[in-house]
This record gives structure tokens, C-alpha cells and sequence, in this order.
């Protein structure tokens, strides 16, 4: 049953990614996108981790992908541009980033990094507390100080974006 | 997981919970169409229409039959596939977002216990959210897949006014989750079905005041209701987002609509006032009777909230874009901040 | 120059809004059970003032035979010329002449009530109906039989009580 939904949700996001990317028209690639992030919140479902499926739809498809929409249909990007593609340098560094990359995930898969392991938290004992509870517990102790990071920089983030949106004062004009 | 421990029995009995779910809402939506035109007569001194069948009880099914004969409209210059599949995605979350909803007490059939409820889901609450902020998607590219500029205006506000309610809402709802301790709708339920202080029924209501007034203003944002139904403000954008829609693709939209009132209705009722708990009365003494009772306490609740939505949208005005934007972001986050910081202190306290 | 700035200093509680806004809710739910205005048409009429211009009938004297004497003052005076009638022998000592046929087309009648004013002998009258559409035009060419019978129904002043069957209309 798991392994059926598996692959469903596996092919799902695999095509719907490259979809993404060949399609011409910017929304329908938002659109798949979207698909691809479902997909993946299907993978977490599998996997026990309902707290991060949700979320994972809540704040990618529900708030990013949104935002991304908003500003295309303002932009009114119907059709695609094409941009020429660059010049023979950036084509020839590109395509060696994209090879290390590929070299990368086939070592990942040989290694087999992969391969499930049980941590402090198999999906019985997430089960039991409550996958919220678990993930506060883990990010209000262990991982405080990356949290409070994160949190500084998204604050920062907010601040900047005030500071361009806002009205120019008077003597700035 | 493991679903082979399911029993042919639960699948039937899930079967029928979605069957009655959906049936109920798809009733209610008919009665909401009805109640609207009614409500609105009658708050203007008027009767509304009574003369389809008894007292007009008929007249949402000629309206059906009237969206079913429609000529089916696609703009030539529309975007055919996007167009097509909004009003689904309008009409597809609103459906899904109920079943997370407790609408009654545990009831025990022969010694079987059955959650009146579709998912028992351990983060109900998020699941909500995750529903609530997709069903921008169907008004967003409708608008856009219209290719009109009446449209692309409404879909462009319904986003910005449901992405900036959304976190207001969200905000507002820490509240109960910090009381309640659980993202489980039932846990919430269950928490508010003792006695405050002895004589007050433990609703959150009267623990979170203020968390309620931001969820029910939010709410009504997030369900584009009076006043805060831009995206469709007729005198500026003819119809908003649905204005190139026809025939069903239109009462798509509508039945959308209103199963997003239905369920945010629910929601208020479930998370502020009790859902279906009875006040002073034990439930789970009654057997049968108690069930019964806990059913109609929920329909009595949700029924007075749908009210007030019909009732709301026919008193006050509507707002200025920028209004609703300063509203949302200048008093309702931080309102919604403070009501955490307030709930944080006095939990401490206690 | 002449602008004067007003400006409103709200209170601090008009700042909630919600008391207003609950306000609003009152008085709307009071309307809720207020009496209607709507007037339920086909089973009850508004009833017209008087004076009222509407449909046009031809009176009877007290033995109930036709009052007019034929004398096309009033197809004269029509100026949508909608009136037409033929002149008899009248079958009474009383009068020398009476309508064998009387004839207004209302499609084209504009009821302005210069009949009425032009008629010597009280005979035609606009009177209180105005509800008087159809299904055809042929319906709307109304005959002698159909304008006494608005007489009937019209002057007691009780057209507003009769049902549908009873007018005909």
C-alpha cells in the first residue's frame, strides 16, 4: 500500500517537475510546481511526518506559490520571453555544475545515505507524542539558537521590506 | 499505515459519514441561497422570493435547474484548461475542509465506537489552514484564466486579502492551541466540555475573547463575505473573479462560496463555542439521546453563525481596499499578537 | 479659498467600532420583523389615488342599458384616434341614436381622458384599472361588452377586492 502511494506521489512529483520547466507559460509552470510540492507533502504523509506535509502546503503552496502568481498576473506574463541563451562560457560552466551535481546524487544513492535509519524518533513514538509536540520540543531545546537565527533573519527580512515599501519622508525627497 | 486491520464495517461506516457530510453541506448550501434572498427581504422590509413552492422552499432547485440549462460560456481569448479547472479548485477544498470538523459525540452502535467525525487527524487544525489557503488558487486563476481585466482585478485582490487574513487567523487560533495543547479538533472540543468557574460553560469564547472577534473578522475576510467581499464588489468590478463564468461553472462557484461559510461557520462553533457540547448537560449519560442532543446543539451553533453571516452582509457596508489592508495588517496581527502574548502570561500565571 | 477642512475626532471607544457595528445589527434585526411594504400584486393591489387614469370603461344608466348616444365627440377629441364606433337606431324612446359597436384599440390609447372630457353625456370614463396586459395584441382591441363590463366592475369602487376570475383581467 505505502509503496504503491509511493510511486504515485514519486512519478506525480518527477513529472510535474519537469513539466515546470519546459513549459512555456509561467503560470501553468507555477501550476506544476504546486503539484510538485503536493506530491512531495504526500511523501512526508507516508512518512509519518504530518506536521511537515502541512506545513509544507501551508506556507509553499498556500503562501509562496500565491505570492509568485500574484506577481505574474501583475506582470501579465502570458507568454514566455525567451531569453538567448548565454554566452559559450556560462553554457559550458553551467553544464559542469550540472554534471557535479549529477555525480553528487549517484554517490548519494551508491552509498546509500539514503537508506532509512531509525534516529531517536521512529514514527511509533511520534505517533504517541504528537508530531507538533516532538518538533517544538526538538526546536525550543536542541535547536534553539538556529531557530533564533532563523527568526533574526526573517525579522531583518520584514524590516527591509518596510524600509523599500514605505513613503518617502519629506527632506528624502 | 497499515490499513489491512480495516475492517470492511469501518469502510462502510466511513462511506456513510462522507455521504451524510457532503449531502448535508450540499443541502445547506441549497438552504443558504434561499436564506440569503429571504434574510435579505426581510432585514429591508420586504418578503424576498416566496413564490416557488411553499414560502419560496422551492426556489433554490429552479435556480439549479436554471444553472443546468444555461448556455455554457468560454470566453474565445480565455486560458481553456485554467479556466476550466478553477471552478473545481474553488469547489474541491471548500468540500474537503469539513472533515476535520467533530459535529457530535462519540456515538456507540452495538458496541462499536464511531467518531461523528469524517478524519480523526492529528493536526486538524493545520489541515484546515492548508485547505482555507488553497482555495485562493480557484479565485486567483479563474480571474486570470478569464483574461479580462474585471477578472484579473478580483483574483488579484481575493490573493492579497486572503493571504494577509490568513496570518491573522492563523494568529488568532495560537490561542486556542496554547489552552487546548493539542492541534486535535476533538481534544478542543473535549477541553471545552466541562464547567468555568461552575457556572460558565468552558467555551473558549470566554476565555479568548478577543482571539475570537480577530478570527471571526478574519473569517469573514477569508470567506470574501460583506464586509470584505472585494474581489467580487460588484459596483466597481461587475462581478469579480466570476464575472466571464456562466451556467455551472458559475454555481461551482457559488456552492464553493458557500460551503466556505458552512465550514468557517463550523470552525467558530468548534473552536470558540464549545462545538457540539451541550452546556450543563452530560453528553455521554445520555446514550443514544445524548448523541442526538450534541447533533443539534452543533446545527443550533453553525446555524446561528451562518445567520450572522446573512445578517452581517446585509447591515453593513463595504470597505475601502486600502482600509482592508490597514485593517489586516495594522490591528488585526498586531491584535492578534498581543491576544497570544496575553494568553501566554496568564497560562503562565495559573 | 471657500474649503473647509472638517475634520472628526472620534471618541475613544467610536475606535472599536464593534459597538457600532452591533448597532447596525439591531436596527437591521428590528426591520427583520417589521411589517412588509411589498404589496403581494396579483393576489393584492396597490390601490390607486383618486383620479387616476387607467383603463377606460363606458357607463350605464340606472336601467343598465349603455349611456352613450353615439356622437363621436370622444373619437373626435381622441388624438391617438383609437376610439371608433358605429352609430344606430336606438331600441329606446329616450334617445335617438346608441353604439351598435364601440370599439378602443388600447394598444394605442394613451390615456390622456380627453374622451372623458369631450363626452356630453358622462358616458365614457378612465377609471382605477391599470393592470389591464395580455398575451395578444387581439386582446387589447377591447369591445362594447368588455368596457360595460369594466363598468360593473369598477363602479362600486371595489375593483381592488375582486379576484382575477371576477375581472377578467
Amino acid at each position: 500500500m505505502v509503496t504503491i502511494f509511493f510511486f504515485i506521489f514519486a512519478v506525480t512529483a518527477l513529472v510535474s517537475a519537469v513539466l515546470m520547466i519546459t513549459y512555456k507559460n509561467p503560470v501553468y509552470s507555477a501550476l506544476f510546481l504546486i503539484l510538485t510540492f503536493f506530491s512531495l507533502a504526500g511523501m512526508y504523509f507516508l512518512l509519518e511526518a504530518q506536521f511537515i506535509a502541512i506545513v509544507q502546503i501551508i506556507v509553499y503552496a498556500g503562501a509562496i506559490m500565491v505570492l509568485f502568481l500574484f506577481v505574474m498576473m501583475l506582470l501579465n506574463l502570458r507568454q514566455e520571453t525567451r531569453l538567448p541563451i548565454g554566452r559559450p562560457f556560462q553554457v559550458a560552466l553551467g553544464s559542469i555544475f550540472a554534471l557535479i551535481l549529477l555525480i553528487q546524487l549517484f554517490f548519494i544513492v551508491k552509498v546509500g545515505l539514503t537508506v532509512s535509519k531509525f534516529g531517536a524518533f521512529p514514527p511509533e513514538k511520534i505517533n504517541k507524542i504528537g508530531s507538533v509536540q516532538v518538533i517544538g520540543g526538538e526546536l525550543f531545546t536542541n535547536y534553539l539558537f538556529p531557530f533564533e537565527a532563523a527568526s533574526i533573519l526573517l525579522l531583518v527580512g520584514i524590516i527591509g521590506a518596510i524600509i523599500l515599501g514605505r513613503k518617502k519622508l519629506p527632506n528624502e525627497m | 499505515m497499515e490499513q489491512a486491520g480495516y475492517a470492511f464495517v469501518d469502510i462502510l461506516i466511513v462511506l456513510a459519514k462522507v455521504i451524510v457530510v457532503i449531502g448535508i453541506n450540499l443541502l445547506m448550501v441549497m438552504i443558504l441561497t434561499l436564506g440569503e434572498r429571504r434574510i435579505a427581504g426581510f432585514i429591508q422590509d420586504r418578503y424576498g422570493p416566496n413564490r416557488v413552492g411553499p414560502q419560496g422552499m422551492l426556489q433554490p432547485v429552479a435556480d439549479g435547474v436554471k444553472f443546468f440549462f444555461k448556455e455554457e460560456v468560454i470566453p474565445s481569448k480565455a486560458e481553456k484548461v485554467i479556466y476550466v479547472l478553477a471552478p473545481a479548485l474553488v469547489l474541491g477544498p471548500a468540500l474537503l475542509t469539513f472533515a476535520v470538523i467533530p459535529f457530535g459525540g462519540p456515538l456507540s452502535v452495538v458496541g462499536k465506537e464511531i467518531q461523528l467525525q469524517i478524519a480523526e487527524l492529528n493536526v486538524g487544525i493545520l489541515y484546515i489552514f492548508a485547505l482555507l489557503s488553497l482555495s485562493v488558487y480557484g479565485l486567483v486563476l479563474g480571474g486570470w484564466a478569464s483574461n479580462s481585466k474585471y477578472p484579473l482585478m478580483g483574483g488579484l485582490r481575493s490573493a492579497a486579502q486572503m493571504v494577509s487574513y490568513e496570518i491573522s487567523m492563523g494568529l488568532a487560533v495560537i490561542g486556542i492551541i496554547m489552552i487546548t495543547g493539542s492541534l486535535r479538533l476533538s481534544d478542543v472540543v473535549m477541553h471545552q466540555n466541562e464547567l468555568l468557574f461552575g457556572f460558565l460553560p468552558h467555551w473558549n469564547i470566554f476565555l479568548q475573547p478577543l482571539g475570537f472577534i480577530i478570527f471571526i473578522v478574519a473569517a469573514y475576510a477569508e470567506t470574501n463575505r460583506v464586509p470584505f467581499d472585494l474581489p467580487e464588489a460588484e459596483p466597481e468590478l461587475v462581478g469579480g473573479y466570476h464575472t466571464e463564468y456562466s451556467s455551472m461553472k458559475f454555481a461551482s462557484f457559488m456552492m464553493g462560496e458557500y460551503i466556505a461559510l458552512i465550514t468557517s461557520s463550523a470552525l467558530m462553533t468548534t473552536l470558540y463555542f464549545g462545538g457540539w457540547d451541550f452546556p450543563y448537560v452530560d453528553e455521554s449519560s445520555l446514550g443514544i439521546w445524548g448523541v442526538l442532543l450534541s447533533i443539534i446543539a452543533f446545527a443550533v451553533k453553525t446555524g446561528f453563525f451562518l445567520f450572522l453571516y446573512l445578517w452581517v452582509r446585509w447591515t453593513l457596508p463595504r470597505f475601502r481596499y486600502d482600509q482592508l489592508m490597514g485593517l489586516g495588517w495594522k490591528v488585526m496581527i498586531p491584535l492578534a499578537l498581543f491576544n497570544i502574548i496575553i494568553t501566554g502570561v496568564v497560562m503562565s500565571l495559573l | 479659498m471657500g474649503v473647509k477642512n472638517v475634520t472628526h475626532k472620534s471618541r475613544w471607544i467610536e475606535r472599536f467600532y464593534i459597538p457600532a457595528i452591533l448597532s447596525g445589527l439591531k436596527i437591521t434585526l428590528k426591520h427583520m420583523f417589521q411589517k412588509k411594504y411589498t404589496v403581494q400584486y396579483p393576489e393584492e393591489k396597490w390601490p390607486v389615488p383618486p383620479g387616476h387614469r387607467g383603463a377606460i370603461r363606458l357607463n350605464k344608466d340606472e336601467e343598465g342599458r349603455v349611456k352613450c348616444v353615439a356622437c363621436e365627440m370622444c373619437a373626435t377629441a381622441c388624438p391617438a384616434k383609437c376610439i371608433s364606433m358605429e352609430a344606430g337606431v336606438a331600441p329606446w324612446d329616450d334617445r335617438e341614436k346608441y353604439p351598435v359597436w364601440f370599439k378602443i384599440d388600447m394598444l394605442r390609447c394613451i390615456l390622456c381622458g380627453m374622451c372623458e372630457e369631450a363626452c356630453p353625456e358622462d358616458a365614457i370614463q378612465l377609471t382605477e384599472i391599470y393592470d389591464f396586459s395580455t398575451y395578444t395584441r387581439a386582446d387589447l382591441i377591447w369591445e362594447k361588452e368588455r368596457l360595460l363590463k369594466n363598468y360593473d366592475i369598477t363602479v362600486d369602487g371595489k375593483y381592488f377586492d375582486r379576484s382575477r376570475e371576477e375581472t377578467g383581467l
